[in-house]
Protein backbone atom coordinates (compact mmCIF):
# COMPACT_ATOMS: atom_id res chain seq x y z
CA UNK A 1 0.00 0.00 0.00
CA UNK A 2 2.72 2.42 1.01
CA UNK A 3 4.45 1.63 -2.24
CA UNK A 4 1.40 2.67 -4.24
CA UNK A 5 0.99 5.89 -2.28
CA UNK A 6 4.66 6.66 -2.67
CA UNK A 7 4.34 5.88 -6.40
CA UNK A 8 1.51 8.39 -6.67
CA UNK A 9 3.05 11.07 -4.46
CA UNK A 10 6.62 10.97 -5.73
CA UNK A 11 6.04 13.03 -8.89
CA UNK A 12 4.06 15.62 -6.92
CA UNK A 13 7.25 16.79 -5.24
CA UNK A 14 8.07 18.62 -8.44
CA UNK A 15 6.10 21.83 -9.01
CA UNK A 16 6.29 21.34 -12.78
CA UNK A 17 4.45 18.03 -12.35
CA UNK A 18 1.69 19.67 -10.32
CA UNK A 19 1.29 22.36 -12.96
CA UNK A 20 1.31 19.72 -15.68
CA UNK A 21 -1.34 17.66 -13.92
CA UNK A 22 -3.57 20.70 -13.43
CA UNK A 23 -3.18 21.60 -17.10
CA UNK A 24 -3.94 18.04 -18.24
CA UNK A 25 -6.99 17.96 -15.97
CA UNK A 26 -8.47 21.21 -17.32
CA UNK A 27 -7.65 20.38 -20.93
CA UNK A 28 -9.24 16.95 -20.58
CA UNK A 29 -12.47 18.47 -19.29
CA UNK A 30 -12.80 21.33 -21.79
CA UNK A 31 -11.77 19.25 -24.82
CA UNK A 32 -14.25 16.45 -24.15
CA UNK A 33 -17.11 18.89 -23.55
CA UNK A 34 -16.63 20.67 -26.85
CA UNK A 35 -15.63 17.37 -28.48
CA UNK A 36 -19.07 15.97 -27.71
CA UNK A 37 -20.54 18.24 -30.39
CA UNK A 38 -17.75 17.33 -32.80
CA UNK A 39 -18.42 13.61 -32.37
CA UNK A 40 -22.19 14.01 -32.73
CA UNK A 41 -21.96 16.31 -35.73
CA UNK A 42 -19.13 14.48 -37.51
CA UNK A 43 -16.65 17.35 -37.22
CA UNK A 44 -13.48 15.36 -36.45
CA UNK A 45 -11.73 16.28 -39.69
CA UNK A 46 -12.73 19.90 -39.30
CA UNK A 47 -11.30 19.98 -35.76
CA UNK A 48 -8.05 18.46 -36.93
CA UNK A 49 -7.83 21.04 -39.68
CA UNK A 50 -8.53 23.90 -37.30
CA UNK A 51 -5.79 22.73 -34.92
CA UNK A 52 -3.21 22.56 -37.71
CA UNK A 53 -4.26 25.87 -39.20
CA UNK A 54 -3.39 27.67 -35.97
CA UNK A 55 0.33 26.97 -36.40
CA UNK A 56 1.19 30.11 -38.44
CA UNK A 57 -0.42 32.24 -35.71
CA UNK A 58 1.73 30.53 -33.12
CA UNK A 59 4.81 30.98 -35.32
CA UNK A 60 4.25 34.69 -35.85
CA UNK A 61 3.61 35.13 -32.13
CA UNK A 62 6.88 33.35 -31.42
CA UNK A 63 8.72 35.50 -33.94
CA UNK A 64 7.46 38.87 -32.67
CA UNK A 65 7.83 38.01 -29.00
CA UNK A 66 11.17 36.25 -29.21
CA UNK A 67 9.78 33.14 -27.56
CA UNK A 68 7.80 34.64 -24.65
CA UNK A 69 4.74 32.49 -23.86
CA UNK A 70 2.09 35.17 -23.28
CA UNK A 71 2.04 36.79 -26.74
CA UNK A 72 2.04 33.36 -28.40
CA UNK A 73 -1.27 32.59 -26.71
CA UNK A 74 -2.92 35.74 -28.05
CA UNK A 75 -1.54 35.26 -31.55
CA UNK A 76 -2.74 31.67 -31.55
CA UNK A 77 -6.14 32.82 -30.33
CA UNK A 78 -6.39 35.38 -33.14
CA UNK A 79 -5.34 32.83 -35.75
CA UNK A 80 -7.75 30.26 -34.31
CA UNK A 81 -10.77 32.55 -34.41
CA UNK A 82 -9.95 33.81 -37.90
CA UNK A 83 -9.56 30.24 -39.18
CA UNK A 84 -12.77 29.15 -37.47
CA UNK A 85 -14.69 31.92 -39.21
CA UNK A 86 -12.91 31.15 -42.49
CA UNK A 87 -13.75 27.46 -42.29
CA UNK A 88 -17.34 28.37 -41.41
CA UNK A 89 -17.58 30.41 -44.60
CA UNK A 90 -16.07 27.64 -46.77
CA UNK A 91 -18.70 25.56 -48.48
CA UNK A 92 -20.75 28.65 -49.29
CA UNK A 93 -18.93 28.99 -52.57
CA UNK A 94 -19.44 25.70 -54.41
CA UNK A 95 -16.38 25.43 -56.67
CA UNK A 96 -15.02 22.45 -54.72
CA UNK A 97 -16.52 20.23 -52.04
CA UNK A 98 -16.33 21.48 -48.46
CA UNK A 99 -13.90 18.87 -47.14
CA UNK A 100 -11.60 19.43 -50.12
CA UNK A 101 -11.57 23.16 -49.42
CA UNK A 102 -10.85 22.56 -45.74
CA UNK A 103 -8.07 20.13 -46.61
CA UNK A 104 -6.43 22.69 -48.88
CA UNK A 105 -6.69 25.55 -46.40
CA UNK A 106 -5.46 23.52 -43.44
CA UNK A 107 -2.41 21.99 -45.11
CA UNK A 108 -1.53 25.33 -46.68
CA UNK A 109 -1.72 27.12 -43.32
CA UNK A 110 0.21 24.31 -41.63
CA UNK A 111 2.96 24.56 -44.25
CA UNK A 112 3.09 28.32 -43.77
CA UNK A 113 3.53 27.79 -40.03
CA UNK A 114 6.37 25.32 -40.52
CA UNK A 115 7.99 27.65 -43.07
CA UNK A 116 7.94 30.58 -40.64
CA UNK A 117 9.29 28.50 -37.75
CA UNK A 118 12.03 27.02 -39.93
CA UNK A 119 13.45 30.48 -40.59
CA UNK A 120 14.25 30.86 -36.88
CA UNK A 121 17.46 29.55 -35.44
CA UNK A 122 17.22 26.39 -33.36
CA UNK A 123 13.73 25.79 -34.59
CA UNK A 124 13.77 21.99 -34.30
CA UNK A 125 13.13 21.86 -30.55
CA UNK A 126 10.45 24.54 -30.51
CA UNK A 127 8.65 23.11 -33.50
CA UNK A 128 8.30 19.77 -31.77
CA UNK A 129 6.83 21.58 -28.74
CA UNK A 130 4.13 23.10 -30.90
CA UNK A 131 3.45 19.86 -32.71
CA UNK A 132 3.40 17.52 -29.76
CA UNK A 133 2.95 19.74 -26.73
CA UNK A 134 5.11 20.29 -23.68
CA UNK A 135 2.82 20.02 -20.71
CA UNK A 136 5.70 19.96 -18.24
CA UNK A 137 6.79 23.38 -19.44
CA UNK A 138 3.48 25.01 -18.45
CA UNK A 139 3.86 28.11 -16.26
CA UNK A 140 1.41 29.47 -13.69
CA UNK A 141 0.57 32.27 -16.14
CA UNK A 142 -0.28 29.67 -18.80
CA UNK A 143 -2.44 27.82 -16.31
CA UNK A 144 -4.37 30.98 -15.49
CA UNK A 145 -5.10 31.63 -19.16
CA UNK A 146 -6.19 28.01 -19.62
CA UNK A 147 -8.48 28.25 -16.59
CA UNK A 148 -10.06 31.55 -17.61
CA UNK A 149 -10.73 30.63 -21.25
CA UNK A 150 -11.63 27.05 -20.42
CA UNK A 151 -14.23 28.31 -17.94
CA UNK A 152 -15.54 30.71 -20.59
CA UNK A 153 -16.01 27.85 -23.05
CA UNK A 154 -17.80 25.72 -20.44
CA UNK A 155 -20.03 28.64 -19.48
CA UNK A 156 -21.15 29.20 -23.08
CA UNK A 157 -21.82 25.47 -23.57
CA UNK A 158 -23.84 25.40 -20.35
CA UNK A 159 -25.83 28.51 -21.24
CA UNK A 160 -26.63 27.44 -24.80
CA UNK A 161 -27.00 23.73 -24.04
CA UNK A 162 -30.46 23.34 -25.49
CA UNK A 163 -29.77 25.48 -28.56
CA UNK A 164 -26.67 23.45 -29.47
CA UNK A 165 -28.56 20.22 -28.79
CA UNK A 166 -31.35 21.25 -31.14
CA UNK A 167 -28.93 22.41 -33.82
CA UNK A 168 -26.98 19.14 -33.63
CA UNK A 169 -29.99 16.82 -33.63
CA UNK A 170 -32.43 18.52 -35.96
CA UNK A 171 -31.29 21.59 -37.93
CA UNK A 172 -34.65 21.73 -39.73
CA UNK A 173 -36.56 22.13 -36.47
CA UNK A 174 -33.97 24.69 -35.40
CA UNK A 175 -34.80 26.65 -38.55
CA UNK A 176 -38.58 26.41 -38.06
CA UNK A 177 -38.25 27.50 -34.42
CA UNK A 178 -36.20 30.54 -35.49
CA UNK A 179 -33.12 29.52 -33.58
CA UNK A 180 -30.24 31.56 -35.04
CA UNK A 181 -28.60 28.50 -36.58
CA UNK A 182 -25.90 30.28 -38.58
CA UNK A 183 -24.77 32.29 -35.56
CA UNK A 184 -24.62 29.16 -33.42
CA UNK A 185 -22.67 27.28 -36.09
CA UNK A 186 -19.99 29.97 -36.13
CA UNK A 187 -20.05 30.20 -32.35
CA UNK A 188 -19.40 26.47 -32.08
CA UNK A 189 -16.42 26.81 -34.43
CA UNK A 190 -15.06 29.67 -32.31
CA UNK A 191 -15.52 27.55 -29.15
CA UNK A 192 -13.56 24.73 -30.79
CA UNK A 193 -10.82 27.19 -31.76
CA UNK A 194 -10.66 28.54 -28.18
CA UNK A 195 -10.45 25.01 -26.83
CA UNK A 196 -7.63 24.16 -29.20
CA UNK A 197 -5.67 27.26 -28.22
CA UNK A 198 -5.96 26.62 -24.48
CA UNK A 199 -4.95 22.98 -25.03
CA UNK A 200 -2.05 23.74 -27.36
CA UNK A 201 0.71 23.41 -24.77
CA UNK A 202 -0.61 20.16 -23.35
CA UNK A 203 -0.98 17.94 -26.40
CA UNK A 204 0.19 20.11 -29.29
CA UNK A 205 -1.26 20.63 -32.73
CA UNK A 206 -0.71 17.14 -34.13
CA UNK A 207 -2.47 15.23 -31.33
CA UNK A 208 -5.15 17.81 -30.60
CA UNK A 209 -7.97 16.06 -32.39
CA UNK A 210 -7.48 12.97 -30.21
CA UNK A 211 -8.13 14.97 -27.02
CA UNK A 212 -11.21 16.51 -28.61
CA UNK A 213 -12.88 13.39 -29.92
CA UNK A 214 -11.51 10.25 -28.26
CA UNK A 215 -12.89 10.79 -24.70
CA UNK A 216 -16.18 12.09 -26.13
CA UNK A 217 -16.47 9.08 -28.45
CA UNK A 218 -15.79 6.76 -25.50
CA UNK A 219 -18.58 8.46 -23.56
CA UNK A 220 -20.87 8.15 -26.59
CA UNK A 221 -20.58 4.37 -26.37
CA UNK A 222 -21.65 4.43 -22.72
CA UNK A 223 -24.49 6.95 -22.50
CA UNK A 224 -27.96 7.72 -23.80
CA UNK A 225 -28.20 11.44 -23.13
CA UNK A 226 -26.03 14.27 -24.32
CA UNK A 227 -25.52 15.84 -20.89
CA UNK A 228 -24.27 12.53 -19.48
CA UNK A 229 -22.06 12.09 -22.52
CA UNK A 230 -20.42 15.46 -21.80
CA UNK A 231 -19.88 14.80 -18.10
CA UNK A 232 -18.55 11.30 -18.64
CA UNK A 233 -16.39 12.47 -21.55
CA UNK A 234 -14.93 15.22 -19.34
CA UNK A 235 -14.18 12.65 -16.64
CA UNK A 236 -12.51 10.28 -19.13
CA UNK A 237 -10.54 13.16 -20.65
CA UNK A 238 -9.30 14.31 -17.24
CA UNK A 239 -8.46 10.75 -16.22
CA UNK A 240 -6.53 10.17 -19.45
CA UNK A 241 -4.58 13.36 -18.80
CA UNK A 242 -3.58 12.33 -15.29
CA UNK A 243 -2.78 8.69 -16.02
CA UNK A 244 -0.92 9.78 -19.15
CA UNK A 245 1.28 12.16 -17.19
CA UNK A 246 2.18 9.48 -14.65
CA UNK A 247 2.96 7.17 -17.53
CA UNK A 248 5.13 9.87 -19.00
CA UNK A 249 6.92 10.37 -15.65
CA UNK A 250 7.69 6.71 -14.97
CA UNK A 251 8.15 5.36 -18.49
CA UNK A 252 9.85 8.49 -19.86
CA UNK A 253 7.40 8.76 -22.74
CA UNK A 254 6.59 12.12 -24.35
CA UNK A 255 3.71 13.52 -22.27
CA UNK A 256 1.31 14.44 -25.09
CA UNK A 257 1.69 11.04 -26.68
CA UNK A 258 1.23 9.27 -23.34
CA UNK A 259 -2.03 11.14 -22.66
CA UNK A 260 -3.42 10.33 -26.10
CA UNK A 261 -2.36 6.67 -25.82
CA UNK A 262 -4.21 6.32 -22.50
CA UNK A 263 -7.35 7.92 -24.02
CA UNK A 264 -7.10 5.56 -26.99
CA UNK A 265 -6.70 2.52 -24.74
CA UNK A 266 -9.78 3.50 -22.72
CA UNK A 267 -11.69 3.90 -25.96
CA UNK A 268 -10.69 0.48 -27.28
CA UNK A 269 -11.62 -1.28 -24.04
CA UNK A 270 -14.97 0.51 -24.04
CA UNK A 271 -15.57 -0.32 -27.69
CA UNK A 272 -15.27 -4.00 -26.80
CA UNK A 273 -17.09 -4.11 -23.51
CA UNK A 274 -19.67 -1.27 -23.49
CA UNK A 275 -22.96 -2.65 -22.14
CA UNK A 276 -25.22 -1.41 -24.93
CA UNK A 277 -23.15 -0.34 -27.89
CA UNK A 278 -20.06 -2.52 -27.32
CA UNK A 279 -18.88 -4.99 -29.94
CA UNK A 280 -19.12 -7.97 -27.58
CA UNK A 281 -22.72 -7.08 -26.79
CA UNK A 282 -23.48 -6.87 -30.51
CA UNK A 283 -21.91 -10.26 -31.17
CA UNK A 284 -23.85 -11.85 -28.32
CA UNK A 285 -27.06 -10.32 -29.59
CA UNK A 286 -26.38 -11.66 -33.07
CA UNK A 287 -25.85 -15.14 -31.66
CA UNK A 288 -29.11 -14.94 -29.72
CA UNK A 289 -31.17 -13.92 -32.72
CA UNK A 290 -31.30 -16.52 -35.47
CA UNK A 291 -30.76 -14.78 -38.79
CA UNK A 292 -34.02 -14.03 -40.49
CA UNK A 293 -34.48 -15.64 -43.88
CA UNK B 1 -53.27 37.18 -26.47
CA UNK B 2 -51.00 37.07 -23.47
CA UNK B 3 -47.40 36.29 -24.19
CA UNK B 4 -45.22 34.99 -21.41
CA UNK B 5 -41.93 36.81 -21.36
CA UNK B 6 -39.21 34.26 -20.90
CA UNK B 7 -35.69 34.17 -22.12
CA UNK B 8 -33.85 36.69 -24.23
CA UNK B 9 -34.60 37.30 -27.89
CA UNK B 10 -37.93 35.58 -27.66
CA UNK B 11 -39.57 35.00 -31.03
CA UNK B 12 -42.30 37.61 -31.37
CA UNK B 13 -45.71 36.02 -31.63
CA UNK B 14 -47.38 36.50 -34.97
CA UNK B 15 -51.01 37.47 -34.64
CA UNK B 16 -53.01 35.22 -36.88
CA UNK B 17 -55.38 36.91 -39.23
CA UNK B 18 -58.82 35.38 -39.10
CA UNK B 19 -60.84 34.72 -42.21
CA UNK B 20 -57.87 34.06 -44.42
CA UNK B 21 -57.06 30.48 -45.42
CA UNK B 22 -54.63 28.87 -42.97
CA UNK B 23 -52.24 28.20 -45.80
CA UNK B 24 -52.12 29.79 -49.20
CA UNK B 25 -49.51 29.67 -51.93
CA UNK B 26 -49.40 31.64 -55.14
CA UNK B 27 -47.35 30.69 -58.19
CA UNK B 28 -44.64 29.06 -56.14
CA UNK B 29 -41.42 28.08 -57.94
CA UNK B 30 -38.22 26.55 -56.63
CA UNK B 31 -35.12 25.76 -58.64
CA UNK B 32 -31.93 24.00 -57.55
CA UNK B 33 -28.84 24.67 -59.63
CA UNK B 34 -30.97 25.78 -62.55
CA UNK B 35 -33.29 22.74 -62.48
CA UNK B 36 -36.91 23.50 -61.69
CA UNK B 37 -38.19 21.42 -58.77
CA UNK B 38 -41.47 23.26 -58.35
CA UNK B 39 -43.23 25.44 -60.86
CA UNK B 40 -46.39 27.52 -60.66
CA UNK B 41 -47.83 25.86 -57.56
CA UNK B 42 -50.90 27.66 -56.20
CA UNK B 43 -53.37 26.30 -53.67
CA UNK B 44 -55.16 27.12 -50.42
CA UNK B 45 -55.82 25.02 -47.32
CA UNK B 46 -58.40 25.78 -44.64
CA UNK B 47 -58.03 25.10 -40.93
CA UNK B 48 -58.58 21.51 -39.84
CA UNK B 49 -58.27 20.00 -43.30
CA UNK B 50 -56.35 16.80 -43.92
CA UNK B 51 -54.48 16.82 -47.17
CA UNK B 52 -52.27 14.28 -48.87
CA UNK B 53 -49.57 15.40 -51.26
CA UNK B 54 -48.92 12.64 -53.79
CA UNK B 55 -46.70 12.27 -56.79
CA UNK B 56 -43.79 10.22 -58.08
CA UNK B 57 -40.30 10.29 -56.58
CA UNK B 58 -38.64 13.62 -57.21
CA UNK B 59 -41.98 15.34 -57.75
CA UNK B 60 -40.98 18.03 -55.24
CA UNK B 61 -43.07 16.88 -52.27
CA UNK B 62 -40.27 17.32 -49.71
CA UNK B 63 -39.23 20.59 -51.32
CA UNK B 64 -42.79 21.91 -51.11
CA UNK B 65 -42.91 21.02 -47.40
CA UNK B 66 -39.61 22.71 -46.68
CA UNK B 67 -40.85 25.86 -48.38
CA UNK B 68 -44.10 25.77 -46.40
CA UNK B 69 -42.13 25.28 -43.17
CA UNK B 70 -40.02 28.32 -44.03
CA UNK B 71 -36.77 26.32 -44.09
CA UNK B 72 -36.26 26.90 -47.80
CA UNK B 73 -37.00 30.15 -49.62
CA UNK B 74 -38.92 29.82 -52.86
CA UNK B 75 -37.22 31.12 -55.99
CA UNK B 76 -40.39 33.03 -56.80
CA UNK B 77 -44.02 33.15 -55.74
CA UNK B 78 -45.44 33.58 -52.27
CA UNK B 79 -46.50 31.53 -49.28
CA UNK B 80 -48.85 32.80 -46.59
CA UNK B 81 -49.55 30.96 -43.37
CA UNK B 82 -52.45 32.54 -41.51
CA UNK B 83 -51.83 35.65 -43.58
CA UNK B 84 -48.08 35.90 -42.95
CA UNK B 85 -44.88 34.65 -44.52
CA UNK B 86 -43.62 31.40 -43.00
CA UNK B 87 -40.66 33.29 -41.49
CA UNK B 88 -42.56 34.61 -38.47
CA UNK B 89 -44.13 31.35 -37.33
CA UNK B 90 -43.32 28.68 -34.86
CA UNK B 91 -46.74 27.09 -35.27
CA UNK B 92 -45.69 25.02 -38.28
CA UNK B 93 -44.18 21.62 -37.54
CA UNK B 94 -42.20 19.70 -40.14
CA UNK B 95 -41.78 15.99 -39.38
CA UNK B 96 -38.70 14.64 -41.13
CA UNK B 97 -38.57 11.34 -42.98
CA UNK B 98 -37.37 8.70 -40.56
CA UNK B 99 -34.39 7.90 -42.77
CA UNK B 100 -33.11 11.47 -42.33
CA UNK B 101 -32.77 11.20 -38.55
CA UNK B 102 -29.62 10.17 -36.67
CA UNK B 103 -31.18 7.50 -34.42
CA UNK B 104 -27.91 6.87 -32.59
CA UNK B 105 -27.96 10.41 -31.17
CA UNK B 106 -27.83 10.33 -27.36
CA UNK B 107 -31.27 11.74 -26.61
CA UNK B 108 -34.35 10.22 -25.01
CA UNK B 109 -37.93 10.43 -26.28
CA UNK B 110 -38.57 13.05 -23.61
CA UNK B 111 -35.63 15.18 -24.82
CA UNK B 112 -36.85 15.11 -28.42
CA UNK B 113 -40.44 16.05 -27.53
CA UNK B 114 -39.12 18.85 -25.28
CA UNK B 115 -37.34 20.30 -28.34
CA UNK B 116 -40.81 21.23 -29.59
CA UNK B 117 -41.04 23.64 -26.65
CA UNK B 118 -37.73 25.41 -27.36
CA UNK B 119 -39.35 28.08 -29.50
CA UNK B 120 -41.58 29.04 -26.58
CA UNK B 121 -38.91 28.72 -23.90
CA UNK B 122 -36.57 31.15 -25.64
CA UNK B 123 -32.83 31.72 -25.55
CA UNK B 124 -30.82 30.93 -22.39
CA UNK B 125 -33.89 29.85 -20.39
CA UNK B 126 -34.68 26.40 -19.00
CA UNK B 127 -37.92 24.40 -19.39
CA UNK B 128 -40.55 25.30 -16.80
CA UNK B 129 -43.08 23.11 -15.02
CA UNK B 130 -45.61 24.08 -17.68
CA UNK B 131 -43.27 22.97 -20.47
CA UNK B 132 -42.74 19.62 -18.78
CA UNK B 133 -46.50 19.17 -18.37
CA UNK B 134 -47.03 19.94 -22.07
CA UNK B 135 -44.46 17.30 -23.01
CA UNK B 136 -46.12 14.68 -20.80
CA UNK B 137 -49.50 15.53 -22.25
CA UNK B 138 -48.24 15.30 -25.83
CA UNK B 139 -46.71 11.90 -25.08
CA UNK B 140 -50.03 10.73 -23.63
CA UNK B 141 -51.91 11.76 -26.78
CA UNK B 142 -49.73 9.51 -28.93
CA UNK B 143 -49.72 6.70 -26.36
CA UNK B 144 -46.03 6.97 -25.52
CA UNK B 145 -46.15 8.11 -21.86
CA UNK B 146 -44.44 4.91 -20.76
CA UNK B 147 -41.52 5.37 -23.14
CA UNK B 148 -40.37 8.88 -22.18
CA UNK B 149 -36.97 7.77 -20.88
CA UNK B 150 -36.15 5.46 -23.81
CA UNK B 151 -33.17 6.27 -25.96
CA UNK B 152 -34.50 6.92 -29.46
CA UNK B 153 -32.56 4.04 -31.08
CA UNK B 154 -34.65 1.60 -29.03
CA UNK B 155 -37.94 2.62 -30.65
CA UNK B 156 -39.85 0.79 -33.34
CA UNK B 157 -40.64 2.61 -36.58
CA UNK B 158 -44.17 3.43 -35.48
CA UNK B 159 -42.97 4.71 -32.11
CA UNK B 160 -40.37 6.89 -33.82
CA UNK B 161 -43.09 8.47 -35.92
CA UNK B 162 -45.43 8.94 -32.96
CA UNK B 163 -42.62 10.61 -31.02
CA UNK B 164 -42.29 13.23 -33.76
CA UNK B 165 -46.06 13.78 -33.75
CA UNK B 166 -45.83 14.32 -29.99
CA UNK B 167 -43.10 16.89 -30.62
CA UNK B 168 -45.37 18.73 -33.07
CA UNK B 169 -48.10 18.72 -30.40
CA UNK B 170 -45.68 20.04 -27.76
CA UNK B 171 -44.79 22.76 -30.25
CA UNK B 172 -48.52 23.64 -30.31
CA UNK B 173 -48.32 23.48 -34.07
CA UNK B 174 -51.42 24.41 -36.03
CA UNK B 175 -50.06 23.10 -39.31
CA UNK B 176 -48.23 19.76 -39.25
CA UNK B 177 -46.30 18.67 -42.33
CA UNK B 178 -45.42 14.97 -42.38
CA UNK B 179 -43.00 13.58 -44.92
CA UNK B 180 -43.81 9.91 -45.70
CA UNK B 181 -44.97 9.12 -42.14
CA UNK B 182 -46.23 5.65 -43.03
CA UNK B 183 -43.40 4.45 -45.27
CA UNK B 184 -41.91 1.21 -44.00
CA UNK B 185 -44.41 0.72 -41.17
CA UNK B 186 -46.43 -2.45 -40.72
CA UNK B 187 -50.23 -2.33 -40.82
CA UNK B 188 -50.91 -2.04 -37.04
CA UNK B 189 -48.38 0.79 -36.76
CA UNK B 190 -49.93 2.55 -39.77
CA UNK B 191 -53.37 2.28 -38.22
CA UNK B 192 -52.13 3.76 -34.94
CA UNK B 193 -50.76 6.76 -36.82
CA UNK B 194 -54.01 7.17 -38.76
CA UNK B 195 -55.96 7.10 -35.48
CA UNK B 196 -53.75 9.86 -34.13
CA UNK B 197 -54.43 11.84 -37.31
CA UNK B 198 -58.14 11.51 -36.53
CA UNK B 199 -57.60 12.92 -33.05
CA UNK B 200 -55.63 15.82 -34.57
CA UNK B 201 -58.63 16.63 -36.74
CA UNK B 202 -60.73 16.88 -33.58
CA UNK B 203 -58.27 19.49 -32.31
CA UNK B 204 -58.62 21.51 -35.54
CA UNK B 205 -54.99 20.88 -36.38
CA UNK B 206 -54.32 21.00 -40.10
CA UNK B 207 -52.28 18.10 -41.39
CA UNK B 208 -50.50 17.71 -44.71
CA UNK B 209 -48.94 14.35 -45.47
CA UNK B 210 -46.57 13.56 -48.31
CA UNK B 211 -47.00 9.98 -49.43
CA UNK B 212 -46.36 7.76 -52.42
CA UNK B 213 -49.28 5.48 -51.49
CA UNK B 214 -52.17 6.64 -53.67
CA UNK B 215 -54.68 4.16 -52.27
CA UNK B 216 -54.07 5.22 -48.72
CA UNK B 217 -54.20 8.86 -49.76
CA UNK B 218 -57.56 8.48 -51.47
CA UNK B 219 -59.02 6.51 -48.57
CA UNK B 220 -58.07 8.68 -45.58
CA UNK B 221 -57.72 12.26 -46.76
CA UNK B 222 -60.18 15.06 -47.46
CA UNK B 223 -58.30 16.35 -50.43
CA UNK B 224 -55.29 15.38 -52.50
CA UNK B 225 -52.65 17.43 -54.20
CA UNK B 226 -51.11 15.62 -57.16
CA UNK B 227 -47.68 17.03 -57.81
CA UNK B 228 -45.06 16.57 -60.44
CA UNK B 229 -42.99 19.74 -60.23
CA UNK B 230 -46.19 21.55 -61.12
CA UNK B 231 -49.53 21.06 -59.52
CA UNK B 232 -51.48 18.62 -61.67
CA UNK B 233 -54.60 18.44 -59.58
CA UNK B 234 -56.10 19.42 -56.24
CA UNK B 235 -59.43 18.33 -54.84
CA UNK B 236 -61.34 15.28 -53.69
CA UNK B 237 -59.57 11.99 -54.47
CA UNK B 238 -61.95 11.00 -57.27
CA UNK B 239 -61.54 14.41 -58.89
CA UNK B 240 -57.76 14.29 -58.79
CA UNK B 241 -56.94 10.67 -59.52
CA UNK B 242 -58.30 10.64 -63.05
CA UNK B 243 -56.67 8.57 -65.74
CA UNK B 244 -55.39 11.67 -67.54
CA UNK B 245 -53.90 13.21 -64.38
CA UNK B 246 -52.21 9.99 -63.33
CA UNK B 247 -50.72 9.46 -66.77
CA UNK B 248 -49.43 13.00 -66.69
CA UNK B 249 -47.81 12.50 -63.27
CA UNK B 250 -46.54 8.95 -63.53
CA UNK B 251 -46.26 8.26 -67.24
CA UNK B 252 -46.88 4.60 -67.99
CA UNK B 253 -45.94 3.27 -64.56
CA UNK B 254 -49.47 2.98 -63.20
CA UNK B 255 -52.37 0.76 -63.98
CA UNK B 256 -55.88 1.83 -63.13
CA UNK B 257 -58.50 -0.67 -62.14
CA UNK B 258 -62.05 0.69 -62.13
CA UNK B 259 -64.19 -0.78 -59.39
CA UNK B 260 -67.55 0.33 -58.02
CA UNK B 261 -65.72 2.22 -55.26
CA UNK B 262 -63.86 4.26 -57.80
CA UNK B 263 -60.47 3.94 -59.37
CA UNK B 264 -57.99 1.59 -57.75
CA UNK B 265 -54.37 2.22 -58.52
CA UNK B 266 -51.70 -0.40 -59.04
CA UNK B 267 -48.20 1.02 -58.80
CA UNK B 268 -45.19 -0.68 -60.26
CA UNK B 269 -42.77 1.99 -59.17
CA UNK B 270 -41.72 1.76 -55.63
CA UNK B 271 -40.15 4.21 -53.40
CA UNK B 272 -38.05 2.01 -51.24
CA UNK B 273 -39.44 2.37 -47.69
CA UNK B 274 -39.05 -1.07 -46.14
CA UNK B 275 -40.43 -3.41 -48.80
Amino acid sequence: MDVVIEWILAPLRYPFMIRGLLAALMVGIVCATVGTYMVLRGMAFLGDALAHAILPGVAVGYLVSGGARGPIFWWALGAGILTALGIGAVGKGAQVKEDTAIGIIFSGMFALGIAIISTMRGYAVDLSHFLFGNVLGVSWADLTLTAVFGALVLLVVFGLYKEFLLLSFDPVLAATLRVPAEFLRYLLLVLIALTIVVSLQTVGVALMVAMLITPAATAYLLTQRMATMMLLGAFIGALSGIIGLYLSYYASVASGAAIVLVATAIFLVTLLFAPRRGLLRLWVRREEQPTTP
Amino acid sequence: MISRKRGLFRVPAVVHQEETPLLYTNDLAVSYNGALVLLGVSFAVTTGERIAVVGPNGAGKSTLFKVLAGVLSPTSGEVRVAGHEPGGHICIAYLPQRSEVDWGFPVTVYDVVMMGRYGKIGFLARPSKDDRAQVQQALAVVGMDGLAQRQISELSGGQQQRMFIARALAQEAELILMDEPLAGLDMPAQEQILEILDSLRDRQTTVMVATHDLNLASEYFDRLILLKAKLIGIGKPEEVLTADNLTEAYGGHLRLVETEDGIFVLQDTCCGGGH
